[in-house]
C-alpha cells in the first residue's frame, strides 16, 4: 500500500515536472495571477530577452494595488500610477493575457476575483507576485506569493524552481463563540506562532472548527498564513468548496468529473506532517493588534502589554519600539482606545460576508463624529451584490464612505492613506510602521470590530456591545 | 546577473528584528516600472527626517556604516510583502549580502535572483557580530567581513580581536547559480521537453511559448 500522503504531498507530487540532479525541482504552475505593481519589470525582461508568455490562457491580470477607489470615470491624477496601470494594459495586449481592467465589471483585488470567478480551483498550483496569494489555498490549492523575477520565470516557462516546503498542520477544534470571527481566529494563531513560526512551512488548517467555516471565512484564515511566515496556507476541499465553485465563470465544464478528482485531494488518514499544532476555538476572544507586527496581538478584554513583561531582550526592545510608534502605554486597556479612522476592505476582509457582518454592527447607528470611516469592496461583483442587498445604504446612512474596488488603504499606494499619528481600526492584514501611511497607527481587527469601533469612536467588545446598543 | 564569489566589505549593523519589506522600501516608491534606481529610497522612512535630511541617528547614516556592503540584522529579516523592490533597493544602495539569524521565505528567494546573498547564522554568532560591530564603532573603526560563497564562510579578522569564522549553508543549486551568475530562465527553458511532456500528460495543449511546435 502506498504511504499516506498530505494534501500538500499530493499537489506537489502531481506538479513536479522534473528534478534534475543538482538542481531544484521544476514545479508546474496551473494559474498565474498578475497585477500592475510587481509585473512591469517581468514583462520588460521578457521583451529584452525576446521571450514569449508560455501559456497566456493560464494567466489572468487585474489592476488593484494602485487604483483609485473614487470615481473611475475620471483620469488617474497621479501620473506615475497612471503609467503603471497603462503599462499593465499594454503588456496584456502585447502578450495576449486576459485583463480585468478598471472599467471591467469583474475588476477587483486579485485574491478576491480569482476564487469569485472560479479561476482558483482545488489541486492547482497558483502563484502571483503578491504575498497574500496564500488566500487561494482556502479552496485546496497550493498558492503562494513570488517576486518579480519569478513572475518573469513563470511567464516564460509556466514553472518555478522550488524546494519542497515542510508541512505544518494547524488543527483547530471546537466552535468560535458569538462575536468571534475567522479574522480573530487567524490573528490568535499568528500571535501564538509568531511572525516567523511558519517560515519554511506550508500550513494545512484542519479540525472541526475549520471544517465549519464558510468558503469566505476560510479565505480570511489562509490569507494571513504569510503573517505567520508561511508562504502558503491550505484547507482540504470539501462540499463547502464544491458548492462555492459550482456555476462560477471559469469552473470546469464537466464539474462532476472535477469533483470526483478533487475528492481524492484531502490528506489521507495517517498522513504525517512535519509539525503539528492544536488550538481550541472556544478559547478565542475578539483580537486587536497593539504593535507593529501582526503577532503583537491581544484579546479585546486585555491590555497593551508592558514591554518590561517580556523576558527576551529582543522582544522587549521590539515591544518598546512598537509602543513608541503606536503612541500607546503599557497597561492601557484595549477597550476604550480612541480611533480616528476605520478601514473595511483588503484581500483579508472585503468579501460579501465581511460586508454583511460589518453592516449588521452598523445598522441603525451613526459613525462617531470624530471618526472617518470607509468601506472598500473587494471586487466589482462584491460591490454590486452589496448594493443589491442594500448594504451600501446601511453604510452610507451611517456616515461611511462607499468606494470602488481595490487594495486601497491596506497598503496606501493610492491616495487612501492615514495622516501621521492617525489611529485606524483596519480589517487589513499588516500593521507595519507606515503601512497605511507614514506615521499612521494601524490596529488589525475583524469587520465586526472595525464597524463597532466606527460607531463607538473607540474599541469596544463586540460580544457585549451589540446587545447594549 | 552579477556573480557572487568572494566579497569583502564593511558591515552595517541594523539591530532590529522583523525588518519588513515596507520598511526596506515604502510603498510610495513601488509605482515605478523600472528595476533600477531604488537605492535612494532604501529604508526611506527611517533614513530621512520629515524635511528630507538624513536622520543621523539611523544606523545606516552613522559614520561606521559608510560604504557598507554587508547588512547585519536580527531575525525574520525581509518579512511581509513579496516586493522584489526590497532586494533591488538593497542592491542598488550597494549591499551584496545580508546576515541575520533568519529570513522570510519570499525575500530569501528574491535575493538569489539579484546577485545578493542572504546568510543565516546562529543567534549567538549574530550576537557576536553585533558586539564586534559596536566595539569597532566605539573605537572609530569599521567592521569588515570576508564572505566566501564557494567555501561557505564568513570571516571577521580585526587586529587585536580573536579571529571569527563561521560556516553557512545555502541550497547548492542557488549557490551554483549565484557563483556563476546564471540566467535562471535560460536554465529552466533547457528543460522545455520535460515541460512539454508534463503538459501532454495533463491534457494541456502546447502553449504559445512551448518548445515543440
Amino acid at each position: 500500500m502506498p504511504a499516506p500522503r498530505t494534501l500538500l504531498d499530493k499537489i506537489w507530487d502531481d506538479h513536479v515536472v522534473c528534478a534534475p540532479p543538482g538542481e531544484l525541482a521544476l514545479v508546474y504552475v496551473d494559474r498565474h495571477l498578475v497585477h500592475e505593481v510587481t509585473s512591469p519589470q517581468a514583462f520588460e525582461g521578457l521583451r529584452l530577452a525576446g521571450r514569449r508568455v508560455r501559456r497566456p490562457e493560464a494567466t489572468f491580470a487585474t489592476p488593484d494595488h494602485n487604483v483609485p477607489t473614487t470615481d473611475r470615470r475620471l483620469p488617474i491624477a497621479d501620473l506615475i500610477s497612471r503609467q503603471q496601470i497603462d503599462t499593465l494594459r499594454s503588456n496584456c495586449r502585447e502578450f495576449g493575457i486576459r485583463l480585468f481592467d478598471l472599467d471591467d465589471a469583474d475588476q477587483g483585488i486579485v485574491h478576491v476575483i480569482g476564487p469569485e470567478l472560479g479561476i482558483t480551483q482545488p489541486g492547482m498550483t497558483i502563484v502571483c507576485g503578491d504575498s497574500h496569494t496564500a488566500t487561494h489555498g482556502a479552496l485546496g490549492a497550493l498558492a503562494f506569493g513570488i517576486g518579480t523575477s519569478e513572475v518573469e520565470h513563470v511567464l516564460a516557462t509556466q514553472t518555478l524552481r522550488q524546494a519542497k516546503p515542510r508541512s505544518l498542520e494547524i488543527r483547530v477544534d471546537g466552535r468560535l463563540a458569538p462575536g468571534v470571527t475567522a479574522k480573530d481566529l487567524v490573528l490568535y494563531i499568528i500571535g501564538r506562532l509568531s511572525t516567523e513560526g511558519g517560515t519554511g512551512f506550508v500550513i494545512e488548517y484542519t479540525g472541526s472548527c475549520i471544517r465549519s467555516l464558510s468558503m469566505e471565512e476560510r479565505m480570511t484564515v489562509c490569507n494571513m498564513s504569510i503573517e505567520a511566515g508561511a508562504r502558503a496556507g491550505m484547507i482540504a476541499p470539501d462540499a463547502v468548496t464544491f458548492d462555492y465553485l459550482r456555476g462560477r465563470d471559469f469552473a470546469p465544464r464537466d464539474f462532476d468529473a472535477a469533483v470526483a478528482r478533487w475528492e481524492r485531494l484531502p490528506s489521507d488518514p495517517g498522513a504525517v506532517y512535519d509539525r503539528s499544532e492544536r488550538f481550541d476555538a472556544a478559547a478565542i476572544v475578539p483580537q486587536v493588534t497593539w504593535g507593529t507586527n501582526p503577532a503583537e496581538v491581544v484579546g479585546i478584554d486585555g491590555c497593551v502589554p508592558d514591554p518590561a513583561s517580556f523576558a527576551d531582550p529582543g522582544q522587549r526592545d521590539g515591544a518598546a519600539r512598537s509602543l513608541a510608534y503606536m503612541g500607546l502605554a503599557g497597561g492601557t486597556p484595549i477597550v476604550g482606545i480612541p480611533i480616528d479612522r476605520v478601514f473595511i476592505g483588503s484581500c483579508t476582509n472585503s468579501r460579501i460576508e465581511d460586508l454583511r457582518e460589518a453592516a449588521r454592527a452598523v445598522r441603525g447607528h451613526r459613525v462617531a463624529p470624530s471618526v472617518h470611516a470607509m468601506v472598500v469592496p473587494g471586487s466589482g461583483r462584491v460591490k454590486r451584490q452589496a448594493e443589491a442587498e442594500g448594504l451600501d445604504r446601511v453604510f452610507r446612512d451611517a456616515g461611511f464612505e462607499w468606494r470602488e474596488a481595490g487594495c486601497s488603504m491596506c497598503l496606501g499606494m493610492n491616495p487612501d492613506t492615514l495622516a501621521p499619528g492617525e489611529r485606524c481600526a483596519s480589517t487589513s492584514n499588516r500593521n507595519f510602521e507606515g503601512r497605511q501611511g507614514k506615521g499612521g497607527r494601524t490596529h488589525l481587527v475583524s469587520p465586526t470590530m472595525a464597524a463597532a469601533a466606527a460607531v463607538a469612536g473607540t474599541f469596544v467588545d463586540v460580544r457585549t456591545w451589540r446587545t447594549d446598543a | 546577473m552579477e556573480p557572487f564569489t568572494v566579497h569583502t566589505g564593511v558591515v552595517a549593523a541594523l539591530d532590529r528584528a522583523n525588518v519588513d519589506t515596507d520598511q526596506i522600501i515604502p510603498k510610495q516608491f513601488l509605482k515605478r516600472i523600472e528595476r533600477t534606481g531604488f537605492g535612494r529610497f532604501l529604508f526611506f522612512d527611517w533614513r530621512f527626517r520629515p524635511d528630507g535630511s538624513p536622520d543621523p541617528a539611523f544606523e545606516l547614516n552613522r559614520p561606521e556604516a559608510a560604504g557598507a556592503t554587508i547588512l547585519l540584522a536580527r531575525r525574520n529579516f525581509g518579512c511581509g510583502s513579496s516586493r522584489e523592490h526590497a532586494p533591488w533597493a538593497l542592491a542598488d544602495y550597494g549591499f551584496r549580502a545580508v546576515i541575520a539569524p533568519s529570513f522570510a521565505d519570499i525575500f530569501h528567494s528574491n535575493c538569489f535572483q539579484n546577485g545578493m546573498l542572504p546568510i543565516a547564522l546562529a543567534d549567538a554568532d549574530v550576537e557576536e557580530l553585533f558586539r564586534r560591530a559596536a566595539a569597532a564603532a566605539r573605537d572609530g573603526r569599521q567592521l569588515r567581513a570576508v564572505i566566501d560563497l564557494a567555501a561557505g564562510t564568513v570571516t571577521v579578522d580585526a587586529p587585536g580581536d580573536a579571529p571569527f569564522q563561521r560556516s553557512f549553508t545555502v541550497d547548492p543549486f542557488r549557490r551554483d547559480c549565484l557563483l556563476r551568475g546564471l540566467d535562471s530562465i535560460a536554465l529552466s527553458l533547457a528543460h522545455g521537453a520535460e515541460i512539454d511532456a508534463w503538459e501532454q500528460a495533463h491534457g494541456i495543449a502546447p502553449g504559445a511559448g512551448a518548445s515543440s511546435p
